[in-house]
């Protein structure tokens, strides 16, 4: 029976080889025969959760444009009708909304992740600027998202964002009004949204995560030590090609993955059933008023993963000088590769300066999202929001200083991977 | 070891998102909690009662339907039609207001809201406080005024349970503007204080079903759910502890 089960699964395996002779060598590239770093720690699952959450939001977001009707008139009502008429609706949409803000939560983990380890260093600078581009895009997506369910906030926020392109010299105006196709957020800047939120930009994101996974391949994973597993000895259970530190990626990470996961569904599942709003955190209170041009809400503020960018650009007393930090925030992560000069990757080996350094970035940005969650009316809060934005940037100057000039005492580097699970 | 580093580095990063939102979800203060549950089917059906009786008249609850108001609250479809349904419209239709919006506008100055997302916009505290909270101001056109909502152009449609109450404010004093005090009954109502309370909170409740009715089956729903994952995760755990095992 076994014997006759082998070989009707190599017959067809032969049936698949002799029509397309790669695509097995391109499964093993990618799951048997790639070998990831054995000493990956927790911090290392926060790319494959982004993967889920994308799967989550294109599989619930693909249910969700089956009754959303984008348009001014239809939206609000449509996103109500999805959570009361639609069976079993409210939980698409709460698994909808509640994972645009875990996409956030992942991503900014992985984000921090990849500055601890050094993961953006030679070689995976490319595998760094990949990932910035899929941040950027996720931004817009996000953004645009926001704007579809047509309440307040939706309109409101999407009014405040737009005009940021206003700041801009000569063309401003110009550009706002081409972007919204009116001179306010109206149907037609619904409609437009909701084709870019839906098609254009889940394109470009899923091929922008295909390239990142394939640069990631090319030259392999870091790890917690920051160790090149492929420079260390060759050898092991599977291949004597192979990493002596490295292990299958198939079995062994999707395993992993695999209960990572779940703890990770376990989270997002009592988020969805128990405070799909997580306190109006996730589904802000205002955007349960429908969008009202003649009504502006006492405090007009972004989600709460705009936030820490939003603080930057009020706390700047120039409009266009706030649009340029603000930018200017997420630009200086692109250039982070060049910016540091260190050879030691990991955490765990370099300088104190880089370790209090990257504390000091981490409370910035969380401080900054606490303030652009706020009124924004406290000018002592003001005070505090440019000394964190001058922190925030002066992390990136100091690394700069502090590596290229050879300020930075780093520890030994092993040889090898130091532990793992 | 590491494991172990590994599920407690979980359950801190599960726990600060699971605090975060109580830390930011710090309701407008000075409002007592409404104390309501969606779990009491009676103060539902009570809630419903009372709104159909005094709030229907002025305001639709545009996106519930009669019939899943009898569905959820376990009403059959006569005691709904009969005791609710004011307007004459069929059961499958939704709750619309008796008074055309145009009347309301030249009435009270502003149409009355549709109150169906009431409760997601303003919270249940806001409306159980704002139901309690009209006093007798002479200088206001309908002689109402309201300390939760100042200048609301609503009357207190709930005023023969209540009574009526004045306020009593404390002076403008310096910079500090005038600010209110305390409430005193002016002319009682048919009910206690007690009675009253049970009364904002019942239309609170209610309310708060209306603007979620998912709510009453979310949370059942996601128990299963919950236990299935943690089943799940508990089996993947074992899976990758086999796997794991022999690599050294």
């Amino acid at each position: 029976m076994a014997n006759r089960l082998t070989q009707a699964a190599s017959g067809v395996q032969d049936w698949f080889n002799d029509r397309a002779p790669s695509f097995l060598p391109f499964y093993r590239k990618h799951m048997t025969e790639y070998y990831a770093p054995k000493n990956f720690n927790i911090w290392y699952i926060f790319g494959v959760l982004s993967m889920v959450v994308l799967v989550n939001q294109i599989v619930t977001g693909i249910f969700l444009t089956m009754f959303f009707k984008p348009s001014a008139a239809e939206a609000f009502a449509s996103v109500e009708y999805i959570m009361r008429d639609v069976e079993w609706g409210w939980l698409i949409r709460y698994m909808h909304s509640t994972g645009a803000s875990a996409f956030f939560v992942v991503v900014y983990i992985h984000m921090f992740r990849g500055v601890m380890y050094g993961s953006y260093k030679k070689p995976r600078e490319l595998v760094w600027l990949l990932g910035m581009l899929i941040y950027l895009v996720l931004m817009a997506e996000a953004f645009m998202g926001y704007v579809l369910p047509w309440g307040q906030m939706s309109f409101w926020g999407a009014k405040v964002i737009i005009s940021l392109f206003g700041a801009i010299p000569y063309v401003g105006d110009i550009l706002t009004e081409w972007i919204m196709g009116d001179y306010l957020p109206s149907d037609a800047t619904l409609n437009r949204f909701f084709a870019l939120h839906v098609i254009a930009l889940p394109l470009v994101l899923l091929l922008l995560v295909v390239l990142h996974v394939f640069a990631l391949h090319e030259v392999g994973s870091n790890n917690p030590d920051g160790v090149e597993i492929k420079k260390g000895p060759k050898g092991n259970r599977w291949s004597a090609n192979a990493p002596a530190d490295g292990v299958p990626f198939h079995p062994y990470f999707t395993v992993k993955d695999l209960f990572y996961t779940g703890c990770f569904l376990l989270i997002c599942a009592f988020i969805i059933f128990f405070a799909p709003t997580f306190g109006g955190l996730f589904l802000e209170h205002d955007n349960f008023i429908e969008a009202n041009r003649l009504v502006t809400p006492e405090h007009i503020k972004p989600t709460w993963y705009y936030t820490p960018f939003y603080a930057m650009l009020r706390v700047v007393p120039n409009k266009l000088a706030g649009v340029l930090t603000m930018f200017g925030a997420i630009a200086i992560l692109f250039l982070l590769p060049w910016l540091d000069r260190g050879k030691v990757k990991s955490w765990r080996y370099r300088g104190t300066g880089f370790r209090v350094g990257l504390f000091v970035l981490a409370i910035c940005f969380v401080w900054l999202g606490k303030i652009g969650a706020g009124p924004g009316t406290d000018p002592v809060e003001t005070i505090i929001g440019r000394v964190l934005t001058v922190s925030y940037f002066g992390f990136f100057i100091f690394l700069w200083v502090y590596t290229a000039f050879g300020f930075e005492k780093t520890k030994p580097v092993p040889e090898r991977v130091t532990s793992h699970d | 070891m590491r494991t172990t580093r590994n599920l407690l580095g979980s359950i801190v990063i599960g726990m600060m998102l699971i605090g975060a939102p109580a830390a930011m979800a710090s309701s407008a203060e000075g409002l007592a909690p409404a104390n309501n549950s969606l779990s009491d089917i009676g103060s539902l059906q009570n809630g419903a009662k009372l709104y159909f009786n005094y709030c229907s008249g002025c305001h639709s609850l545009n996106l519930m339907r009669f019939s899943r108001i009898a569905e959820d609250l376990k009403l059959t479809e006569d005691q709904v039609m009969q005791n609710f349904n004011f307007s004459g419209v069929n059961f499958g239709e939704r709750v619309p207001a008796k008074m055309n919006p145009a009347d309301g506008k030249q009435w009270f100055g502003a149409a009355p809201p549709d109150l169906s997302l009431m409760a997601r916009a303003k919270g249940v505290d806001y409306i159980y406080n704002y139901l309690k909270s009209f006093y007798l101001d002479p200088s206001r056109p309908l002689g109402w005024n309201n300390t939760v909502f100042p200048n609301a152009s609503m009357p207190n449609p709930l005023w023969e349970l209540q009574g009526l109450q004045t306020a009593s404010f404390a002076p403008a004093h310096g910079d500090q503007p005038a600010h209110f005090e305390k409430f005193e009954l002016h002319q009682a109502g048919s009910m206690s204080s007690e009675e009253f309370n049970k009364v904002a909170r019942d239309i609170t409740n209610f309310l708060e079903y209306t603007a979620e009715p998912a709510a009453l089956k979310r949370t059942s729903v996601g128990i299963w759910v919950l236990l299935f994952l943690t089943l799940f995760t508990l089996l993947a755990y074992f899976l990758k502890q086999e796997y794991w095992k022999d690599v050294h």
